[in-house]
């Protein structure tokens, strides 16, 4: 606590980097997506009710025994592959022992010195293309405690509550723990670095298909270890500044912000002369800053000790192979090999990637769109409509399938670029495919050349200083009376053609 | 006084299936012995007697609806109070979970259950199975029937007492260090730990994982065989279970009886002989004689050395207490259990609760374990204590292999002494552990163990036990020797000692 009263502010983070050079670790939590707990059949849907999901095994009652989840172990071995990893030949799981009401049996069933993959690393690409190498300690199996809400008090922790109740439902649930190595050399790209790192890890587990990665569900949770050390000729040979592990950083870009802010803090701790206290931060989202948790010691003794109920895990060396054949294409890789097929440029592909739309773009061009076709789609309209309403791109209610139909009766000539963004718009109202939606709204082109040659009399007799112009040769004034036309069209008229009529009528001559 | 009650489960199955009694009669005329004897007694924590005559009767029908029973059927069984069944109160002698309804069979209950044995009641035992004596339960002493000042053993010891009060014919126990086999010893009753693994520990509450076995106890070997078939199995709620290497232990035991010993290599293992272990002359004297009787009967004596078995009692108080410490935990009056306010807190925390609750339901024995537990497994300590711990262990099952190379199966002396006053040994912790100083290296090496009785100690007129030991899986030799020393120890003795000295005793 005194380091908070103490040293408040924080320092210029260019500042904080001239002085300091930044090293990270980054633990990251991740639920598998398997159907049953790890250690019992319970169901691990998430939302249902609390405590509807819990059984003898999981509630921790007497007598009650572990039996490990055989697709939990196998989700295990493919992320430690998929991550570059060595996987053990032979390792058990371990028990972690304290006491808390949320654990069940007041330990926790995890892996301590034999993890079940181990030593392996990533190479993460940032946003301006290049590349950087991440290397992974371990990755470890364990369940996932159960969850206590605070009620009363105005924070939502502990302290101040009035009283606590604990949901048992996800007590349990498999989690895989990837741990990195210290992350050094990132310099001032420190922040970047873990984003990137973050993001790079969900596309991995997303593409094996063991996760759903969702981290406003805690699907996927991190934790942010930082530290600084004085800037040096031979920085490697400085040794590491003691480190602050910020809890539950829940987001891509609060994984950025948070670095960032420990950065600039511990700076301002350190240049004024205090120390940084091995302790556990809080990250707060709203107003982007960490707050002092405990202090946590290397002398935090959890008692570990190699779990008797559980068998060791020998993996077969044929079947670990087996997995290996398994695993999808690298993300990384299968982003240059989409970028090829479809033609696009390294920035039109990093914009893609970066917004998150190389699957949704790929799903579109599956459905039959153009790459070019869908790539304007997702990274024009639906990107600046997702952003108006603060979403991701997956989170809008419109599927790949969709925008491809969407397109398809735009190529054919049904409807121009101004009415499809209408029968979009039916679309995210929910008012189903974009052909019931141009069904409904009656968003048809008008080709019928006598109604669209009346209305452009009347645009002319109502404009007779545009028309005036126009016969005087200024043809680009003719976008004024096009506009007057599809206003009173309501949009359902070609606009090319409309142009072709004025010209027509007021400059025969003229080139169109 | 029903003579149902003298008789052997073996005979009961006879009785039952010819329709000579029904099982309501034999289930009846248990409980009136309960009723008669268990105030002095104490075996039971828990009578279940509207239940038992409620299965009794439905074995009755199936009977005579001419369904096809296991030999078991409608034959009444005392169950451990650390065994949860479902509907019925579970303590596990403890004040922890007074009251405590289990929503769930353990996996040997529920098999109990589908072989349509008739649950009497559950037994008493030394508070989580620690201890040697059932001094250590939360709700009271149980007394030996040779003698109601004298302790019946333990942890087991309500169901060895049940066994010799002739309140059940069959009986579950648990056996970490000794809780099935010394029991046996000191009541005259018999009593087996299979291989680790050949039980499931689904629903046994958890003493130590690693040690723990749960296995079947009763007045005959035959008995014990039976009721061992029926528990034994794999069971995939246990991944420590055996997949395989379940031996005929019914056939091994009528064999042992009927086609003897002969050929035989039976290994005396010098470090539990005698020498400086306080073993009482009158054991030694019966276990010689035991000895000799093999010898006649064709076996060949053979002396083996297991010099680690030494430094066992120090490694398995190592590892049990680390285990338990762990296992223990779970108690901590936040979803089941005893639940105690710390006094004059308004607002307790989670926490406060937790420790003025361990601190009110668990004995001392249990705390002393606890402590001992965590502090074994502290970082820095760990591999001194639990790391030396568990290479004893490697060693013992080292000294195993070794001394099953040279004979079939191995003997010793159960328990060094007859029982013992109750109250005589409350206060000295390190001599009650000395009485699992020859049951403790079968279970650090996951090995099968039996203990049946040798005769009477000269010096007291008590029970003492002869232990047999037998390779992992290999759990039929128990059997084939047990029963044939058996007869020849019966015979000995002109007829089974335990009706003369317990059932007339207690009239
Ligand atoms: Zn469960």
């Amino acid at each position: 606590m005194t380091s908070l009263s103490q040293f408040a502010e924080v320092l210029d983070y260019d500042e904080a980097l001239e002085k300091f050079d930044p090293v990270l670790g980054l633990e990251v939590h991740v639920e598998l997506n398997t159907h049953t707990k790890m250690f019992c059949g319970c169901s691990t849907e998430f939302g249902a009710e609390p405590n509807t999901q819990v059984c003898p095994v999981c509630l921790g009652l007497p007598g009650a025994l572990p039996v490990l989840n055989q697709t939990g172990l196998e989700s295990a071995i493919r992320i430690g592959l998929a991550l570059n990893c060595s996987i053990a030949q032979w390792c058990r799981f371990a028990r972690k022992n304290y006491f808390y009401p949320d654990m069940p049996k007041n330990f926790q069933t995890s892996q301590y010195d034999e993890p079940i993959a181990f030593e392996g690393y990533l190479d993460v690409e940032l946003e301006d293309g290049e590349t950087f190498r991440v290397e992974i300690e371990r990755a470890h199996m364990e369940e996932d405690t159960g969850k206590s809400l605070h009620i009363g008090g105005s924070t939502g922790r502990i302290q101040g509550a009035e009283y606590s109740l604990v949901d048992y439902n996800r007590a349990g649930i498999p989690l895989i723990e990837i741990v990195t190595k210290p992350i050094r050399g990132a310099g001032d790209r420190a922040p970047e670095v873990a984003k990137a790192y973050v993001s790079a890890l969900r596309e991995l587990l997303r593409a094996l298909k063991v996760s759903d990665v969702k981290m406003e569900q805690g699907s996927m949770r991190c934790d942010v270890n930082a530290s600084l050390r004085p800037r040096a000729e031979d920085q490697d040979a400085v040794p590491l500044g003691t480190r602050t592990e910020t809890k539950n950083v829940n987001s891509l870009r609060s994984v950025e912000r948070a670095v960032k802010y420990e950065i600039s803090r511990q700076a301002a701790v350190l240049v004024e002369g205090g120390s940084i206290f091995q302790e556990t931060r809080h990250w707060h989202e709203d107003t982007g800053i960490t707050t002092s948790g405990r202090p946590k010691s290397d002398a935090d003794d959890y008692r570990y000790f190699p779990e008797p109920d559980l068998v060791p895990i020998a993996p077969a060396a044929q079947w670990v192979e087996e997995l290996r054949a398994t695993l999808p294409e690298p993300p990384a890789l299968r982003r240059r090999r989409l970028q090829s097929e479809w033609g696009f440029s390294d920035k039109e592909m990093r914009d893609l990637y970066n917004g998150g739309a190389v699957e949704l773009v790929e799903a579109t061009v599956a459905a039959g769109a153009s790459s070019a076709a869908a790539r304007k789609w997702w990274t024009g309209e639906l990107a600046r409509l997702a952003n108006q309403q603060e979403k991701t791109l997956a989170e809008m209610p419109v599927t790949p399938a969709q925008i491809a139909q969407l397109q398809a009766l735009v190529d054919g000539g049904q409807l121009t670029d101004s009415l499809a963004r209408q029968a979009l718009e039916g679309v995210l109202a929910g008012e189903g495919d974009p052909e019931q939606v141009v069904e409904k709204r009656g968003l048809v082109v008008v080709s019928d050349e006598g109604a669209l040659g009346e209305a452009v009399d009347r645009a002319i007799a109502a404009n007779p200083g545009i028309a005036d112009k126009i016969r005087a040769g200024k043809v680009q004034a003719a976008g004024a009376l096009i506009g007057a036309v599809m206003k009173e069209m309501k949009g359902k008229a070609d606009a090319a053609r409309v142009r072709e009529l004025v010209i027509e009528r007021l400059a025969p001559d003229a080139e169109a | 006084m029903s003579e149902l009650i003298r008789r052997t489960a073996a005979e009961l199955s006879g009785l039952l299936s010819s329709g000579e009694v029904s099982a309501v009669e034999v289930t009846q005329a248990h409980l009136d012995r309960i009723a008669q004897v268990d105030g002095d007694v104490h075996a039971f924590l828990h009578v279940a007697g509207e239940q038992a005559l409620a299965e009794a009767a439905a074995v009755d029908t199936a009977r005579k609806a001419g369904e096809q029973l296991g030999a078991l059927a409608g034959v009444p069984i005392a169950v451990k109070d650390v065994m949860t069944t479902q509907g019925l109160p579970t303590t596990a002698g403890s004040k922890m979970l007074e009251g405590w309804i289990p929503p769930y069979d353990a996996t040997v209950v529920r098999r109990l259950k589908e072989a349509r044995l008739v649950t009497l009641g559950k037994t008493n035992m030394d508070e989580f199975a620690m201890g040697s004596s059932t001094e250590h339960s939360a709700y009271g002493a149980t007394h030996n029937p040779w003698d109601l000042d004298r302790i019946p053993g333990g942890s087991g010891g309500g169901s060895s007492a049940a066994l010799a009060a002739f309140e059940a014919p069959l009986a579950t126990g648990t056996d970490t260090g000794g809780s099935i086999r010394q029991p046996a010893s000191v009541t005259g009753t018999v009593g087996v730990k299979p291989t680790y693994g050949a039980v499931s520990r689904y629903g046994l509450i958890a003493l130590a994982s690693s040690l723990d076995q749960a296995g079947p106890c009763a007045r005959t070997v035959l008995d014990t065989a039976l009721l061992h078939e029926v528990m034994a199995g794999h069971d995939p709620l246990d991944s420590t279970s055996l997949t395989d290497g379940y031996p005929d232990v019914v056939a091994a035991a009528k064999a042992g009886a009927t086609e003897g010993i002969a050929g035989l290599k039976i290994g005396v293992i010098r470090e539990l002989h005698g020498g400086d272990g306080g073993y009482q002359a009158g054991v030694m004297a019966r276990f010689d004689e035991s000895l000799a009787l093999l010898t006649k009967a064709g076996a060949e004596i053979v002396e083996v050395s297991c010099p680690s078995f030494t430094a066992a009692l120090a490694a398995y108080y190592l590892i049990l207490p680390s285990e338990a410490s762990s296992n223990l935990a779970k108690f901590d009056a936040m979803r089941y259990g005893l639940r105690v306010g710390p006094a004059g807190v308004e607002a307790p925390s989670a926490e406060q609760v937790m420790a003025a609750t361990r601190a009110a339901g668990f004995g001392d024995e249990v705390k002393r374990r606890i402590i001992l537990g965590t502090y074994a497994l502290s970082s820095g300590y760990y591999d001194a204590y639990y790391g030396s711990a568990q290479k004893v262990r490697t060693l013992i099952q080292r000294d195993f292999a070794a001394a099953f190379g040279q004979a079939d199966v191995l003997v010793s002396p159960t328990s060094p002494t007859t029982a013992f006053k109750l109250g005589a040994k409350l206060d000295d912790p390190l001599s009650m552990y000395l009485q699992d100083v020859a049951t403790i290296p079968a279970n650090l090496a996951g090995v099968p163990g039996m203990s049946l009785p040798s005769g009477l100690a000269d010096e007291d007129g008590l029970p003492a036990g002869i232990q047999l030991l037998a390779p992992a899986q290999a759990d039929d030799r128990l059997y084939r020797v047990g029963a044939a020393l058996e007869s020849l120890l019966v015979e000995s003795w002109g007829g089974p000692f335990l009706a003369k000295n317990t059932l007339e005793a207690m009239k």
